[in-house]
C-alpha cells in the first residue's frame, strides 16, 4: 500500500478542536482552583460538561484512530525519536481519556451530584469513599499537569518539524495544506 | 537530523524561525503560571484560607478547617407545594426528601469549650429522590461580618487570639475596624443578637443572598432562614460544661423530633443582594417553604455528615448563585478543606459515638 500523506480531514478536524478545548480545559482548571473569586462558580459549572464533551470526543477520536491509516514518520527522524514520538502519543490518548473519567470518579468518590446543566446530572461510577476522592483529586491535579507537560512538548516538536526541519510531519496534521511549501516557492 | 538542523539555521530567517519555535511553547508554559497564579503570591486562594485557619487554630488533621466541631443529625424536609411559583427546585413539591445535617460550632477548633456566645451554624444536605440535591451551611447571626472574601481573611486574622493573652490583640482589630466600616457594622448587628439556650432553639440565617428560578424562568432573589417550632429559652445564666451545647442538642432529639421551618424571604429591588454583611430592611414578603424534622443525631465518627462537604453551590434547578461573592468563596474553600481532611488520619470527635448513644456501650 502507499504511504498515506497526511491524516483524512475528520481526525485533522477532531485534532485541532480538541486541542482548543483540552487547553481551555487545562486553563480553566488550573485558574479555578487557585481562586476564590466570583468566576470560581461559572469556570466549575463549564469544567464539568467540558470534561465529558473531550471525554466523548477522545473515545470517538481514538475509534477513528483505530479505523484509518495515519501517515509514518519520515525515516531521517531517528528511531528513538520515532519511538518517544509513539509513546507521547499514546501518553496524550490516554490522559485524554483518563482526566475526565478521573473527574467523574473523583466527585462520585465524593459524593459530589456530576451536574452538566440545567440540573441533568451523571449518575455515580464510584462509591462514596472520602479517602479516595482525596487520592484522585490529587492525582487529577498531577496528571493535569502531565498533559499540559506532554501537549507542550508535542507542540514544539511539531513547530520545529513545521518550521525547522520542514519534513512534511507538520503538514500531516495541518488544516491547510503545506503553507510552508508556498512561501519556499516565493 | 542535527545535519538538517544545522543546515536550515544558516539560511536567511533560520534562527528566526527557531526562536518561533521556542517562544509558543514558553509563552504557553508562562500563560499557565500565571493562571495558576504562581506568579502572584498576593493572590487569594483556597490555600490562603488553609493557611489562615492553620494559623488561627492550629494544625487539626482529619478535621473540617472551619467549623470544626460538629455532631451529624438526619431527619427529613417536606416542602410546601405552594413555593413552586418562585422556585421550580423538584424538593418543594417532592414527597418527603431524606436529609443528612450537621450542628456546629464556628471555628477551627475541633475540642473548643461551648459557650453560649460561639457563633452556631447548620449544614443541610436535603436529597429528593429523583435529583436536585440541595446544600447549605447557614448560622444563627443576622449578617455576614464581611461583604467579600478578602475582608473575611483579613478579618480572621485580625481576630486571631494572641499567643500569649489567648485573647484578641484589641489594637490589632482596631486597626482593622478603622479600615473596614462595613465590618464594624456588621459586628455590631451580630453582637447585639439575641441568644438563645441551644442548637435546638435557635434560628439559621441564609445570611447569603441566592435566586429563586420558577418554571417559568422567572429569577427571584431570596435569603432564607430555618426557623424553629421550638420555644426559644434564653441561655442558661451558668456554665454547664464543654460540651453542653451538643449534649442539649442530643438529649432534646432523643425525646422527640425537633422542627424548623424554611422561611424564604423575597427580595425587594434594591436589596443588597451583593453584599451579605448587609440585612435587608424594611417590609419584606416571607413564605414557609418547607418543614425540616429532625429525628436523630449520629457522633462525627462514622456518622453521615463526616465525608461530604455542605458546599452552597451544589444547588437544584430552580435554586441558582446571584451576585453575592461569598458562595462561590465558600465552595472553594470547601473544596480544599474537603480534599486536605479526607486524606488525613482523624482523631476522635469532641463528641463521640459513646457521647450520642451511651447506652449502645
Amino acid at each position: 500500500m502507499p504511504p498515506v500523506p497526511r491524516f483524512p480531514l475528520f481526525a485533522r478536524l477532531l485534532h485541532w478542536l480538541m486541542a482548543a478545548m483540552i487547553l481551555t480545559m487545562l486553563f480553566i482548571g488550573i485558574f479555578m482552583v487557585t481562586s476564590v473569586g466570583p468566576a470560581y462558580q461559572r469556570l466549575v459549572d463549564i469544567h464539568r460538561p467540558l470534561g465529558i464533551c473531550i471525554l466523548l470526543l477522545a473515545v470517538i477520536r481514538l475509534l477513528n484512530r483505530f479505523m484509518m491509516r495515519a501517515p509514518s514518520l519520515p525515516d531521517t527522524l531517528p528511531l528513538p525519536l520515532q519511538r518517544i514520538a509513539h509513546a507521547s502519543h499514546i501518553v496524550l490518548y490516554t490522559l485524554m481519556i483518563g482526566m475526565p473519567l478521573i473527574g467523574w470518579a473523583m466527585l462520585s468518590a465524593g459524593d459530589y451530584p456530576v451536574t452538566m446543566w440545567n440540573g441533568i446530572a451523571l449518575p455515580p461510577i464510584l462509591p462514596h469513599d472520602p479517602v479516595l476522592f482525596a487520592f484522585l483529586r490529587g492525582l487529577h491535579t498531577w496528571l493535569a499537569f502531565a498533559l499540559f507537560a506532554t501537549i507542550l512538548a508535542h507542540l514544539s516538536a511539531a513547530l520545529l518539524h513545521g518550521l525547522i526541519l520542514r519534513d512534511g510531519v507538520w503538514q500531516t496534521m495541518a488544516l491547510r495544506w503545506n503553507p510552508a511549501k508556498r512561501r519556499d516557492a516565493g | 537530523m542535527m545535519e538538517l538542523i544545522r543546515k536550515r539555521l544558516a539560511e536567511p530567517g533560520g534562527w528566526l524561525r527557531l526562536a518561533v519555535v521556542a517562544t509558543v511553547p514558553a509563552a504557553l508554559g508562562a500563560a499557565f503560571v500565571f493562571a495558576a497564579g504562581w506568579l502572584s503570591p498576593g493572590r487569594l486562594t483556597p490555600a490562603t484560607f488553609m493557611h489562615t485557619f492553620l494559623v488561627t487554630s492550629g494544625a487539626q488533621p482529619g478535621f473540617r478547617r472551619n467549623h470544626a466541631k460538629g455532631v451529624c443529625v438526619t431527619g427529613w424536609f417536606d416542602g410546601n407545594v405552594e413555593t413552586a411559583s418562585f422556585s421550580r427546585a423538584a424538593l418543594f413539591t417532592s414527597m418527603r426528601s431524606p436529609v443528612v445535617g450537621r450542628f456546629a460550632l464556628a471555628g477551627g477548633m475541633p475540642y473548643q469549650d461551648d459557650t453560649p456566645g460561639t457563633v452556631r451554624s447548620l449544614a443541610l444536605r436535603i436529597m429528593p429522590a429523583h435529583g436536585g440535591e440541595w446544600r447549605m451551611g447557614i448560622n444563627d447571626i443576622p449578617v455576614f461580618p464581611a461583604p467579600d472574601a478578602a475582608t473575611f481573611n483579613a478579618l480572621l486574622l485580625a481576630s486571631w487570639p494572641d499567643s500569649r493573652t489567648g485573647k484578641p490583640d484589641p489594637t490589632r482589630m482596631a486597626a482593622f475596624l478603622v479600615q473596614h466600616p462595613e465590618t464594624k457594622r456588621a459586628l455590631a448587628l451580630i453582637s447585639s443578637r439575641r441568644l438563645t439556650s441551644g442548637f435546638a432553639d435557635d434560628t439559621y440565617n441564609s445570611l447569603d443572598s441566592f435566586t429563586f428560578v420558577n418554571a417559568q424562568g422567572i429569577a427571584t432573589p431570596v435569603r432564607w432562614a430555618m426557623v424553629p417550632e421550638q420555644k426559644d429559652h434564653p441561655p442558661a445564666p451558668q456554665e454547664k460544661g464543654p460540651d453542653y451545647l451538643f449534649n442539649d442538642l442530643i438529649t432534646a432529639i432523643g425525646q422527640g423530633a425537633l422542627h424548623w421551618h424554611l422561611i424564604v424571604t423575597l427580595g425587594n429591588p434594591g436589596d443588597p443582594t451583593a453584599d451579605p454583611a448587609l440585612p435587608w430592611s424594611g417590609p419584606h414578603r416571607q413564605l414557609d417553604a418547607g418543614t425540616l424534622t429532625l429525628t436523630a443525631a449520629q457522633s462525627e465518627d462514622g456518622g453521615p455528615c463526616t465525608g461530604i462537604t455542605y458546599d452552597p453551590l451544589v444547588l437544584p434547578d430552580g435554586i441558582a448563585p446571584s451576585d453575592d461573592p461569598i458562595p462561590a468563596a465558600r465552595s472553594a474553600v470547601y473544596s480544599r478543606s474537603f480534599t486536605l481532611r479526607s486524606g488525613e488520619i482523624k482523631p476522635a470527635s469532641a463528641i463521640t459515638p459513646a457521647d450520642v448513644n451511651p447506652g449502645a456501650q
